[in-house]
């Protein structure tokens, strides 16, 4: 087992107006010095059996066909450090 | 004889059949298609409803593009088949990138619900032959997921190519760019927009307006004429 994780976010170029909203919080919080802030969506897929390149190539192919639209989004697919996963 | 319409019910549909009674309003017969059957029941056109499919998980629109009836509905869209995709519908034609472009939340973050004026910008798709281009109608909008974007290239190319088919006046309800409410592919067969016409076809009801009404009349003037 293990877990791959596919970040997507809006293409930078994008109007995020959750993010702003996020953004525009931060002050009330007492937080300063964050001039943007931009919003994404984490998938983290539990992988059975070894992440090998055929296994990563199916996953770029369902972050590219579905967990991202890349009309309007852009995606990373990474393989999380077993030994981590484990400890958790 | 006249034309056999479809119209796609998905869990989540909303507008099925409001769309219904407005393909029979018009003349047409109206044929209820489901989701999960790749048959469309030999129809001439689709029409996708509004509502929230999948309650728009993921993205608006993005798990209804795989399903099996939208498999066939794609494949012949491509090969001329007339669709329409209205509200979510649009949603699910972008998904399925048989219309160029996104669809993502409103830039003010609300859910929205309005009588909305729009100018028809091209009065010669399948689905918009009896407006006259430049025409003013109102017709109801309510969505959350309604701002339409895409990279300058594309709204450049869709502008040049008279592929902006209907655009808000007076007031732009979701941050949509170019102020664009609906569009059309190339041929003109596949048509989607954010406003809901089947809410404008009857004087007693909604606004008392019937602006929504020529959408259904079009296609079927080309189905029967064709």
């Amino acid at each position: 087992m293990a877990r791959v994780v596919v970040d997507v976010m809006l293409k930078p170029e994008i109007l995020d107006p959750q993010g702003q909203a996020v953004q525009r919080a931060l002050p009330r919080l007492g937080f300063e010095g964050v001039s943007d802030v931009r919003q994404g969506k984490r998938f983290e897929l539990e992988v059975d059996g070894p992440v090998d390149d055929a296994a990563l190539a199916r996953i770029r192919e369902l972050a590219e066909s579905f967990l991202a639209n890349t009309v309007i989004e852009d995606f990373t697919v990474k393989v999380e450090d077993e030994k981590v996963g484990a400890g958790k | 004889m006249t034309a056999r319409i479809g119209v796609v019910t998905f869990p989540g549909s909303l507008d099925d059949r409001d769309t219904q009674r407005a393909i029979k309003l018009a003349g047409a017969e109206p044929v209820a298609l489901w989701h999960k059957d790749k048959d469309l029941k030999q129809v001439d056109a689709v029409v996708l409803p509004g509502g929230f499919s999948y309650g728009d998980y993921l993205r608006a629109g993005a798990i209804s593009r795989f399903s099996p009836v939208m498999e066939t509905v794609i494949e012949q869209a491509k090969s001329g088949m007339p669709v329409l995709g209205i509200c979510n519908g649009f949603q699910i034609l972008t998904e399925a990138h048989l219309l160029p472009g996104g669809m993502l939340g409103n830039d003010h973050l609300h859910f929205i619900c309005r009588d909305q004026k729009l100018r028809v910008e091209n009065a010669e798709t399948s689905w918009t032959a009896d407006y006259t281009a430049g025409q003013e109608i109102h017709i109801p909008l309510k969505n959350m997921d309604g701002r339409y974007v895409a990279d300058e290239r594309t709204l450049d190319m869709l502008e040049a190519e008279g592929r902006v088919a209907f655009r808000y006046l007076d007031f732009n309800p979701n941050g949509s760019l170019r102020d664009i409410a609906g569009i059309t592919n190339e041929a003109g067969n596949v048509v989607g927009l954010m406003p809901h016409p089947e809410h404008a076809v009857e004087p007693l009801i909604g606004s008392g307006r019937t602006d929504g009404l020529p959408f259904f009349t079009s296609i079927l003037k080309k189905l029967v004429n064709a």
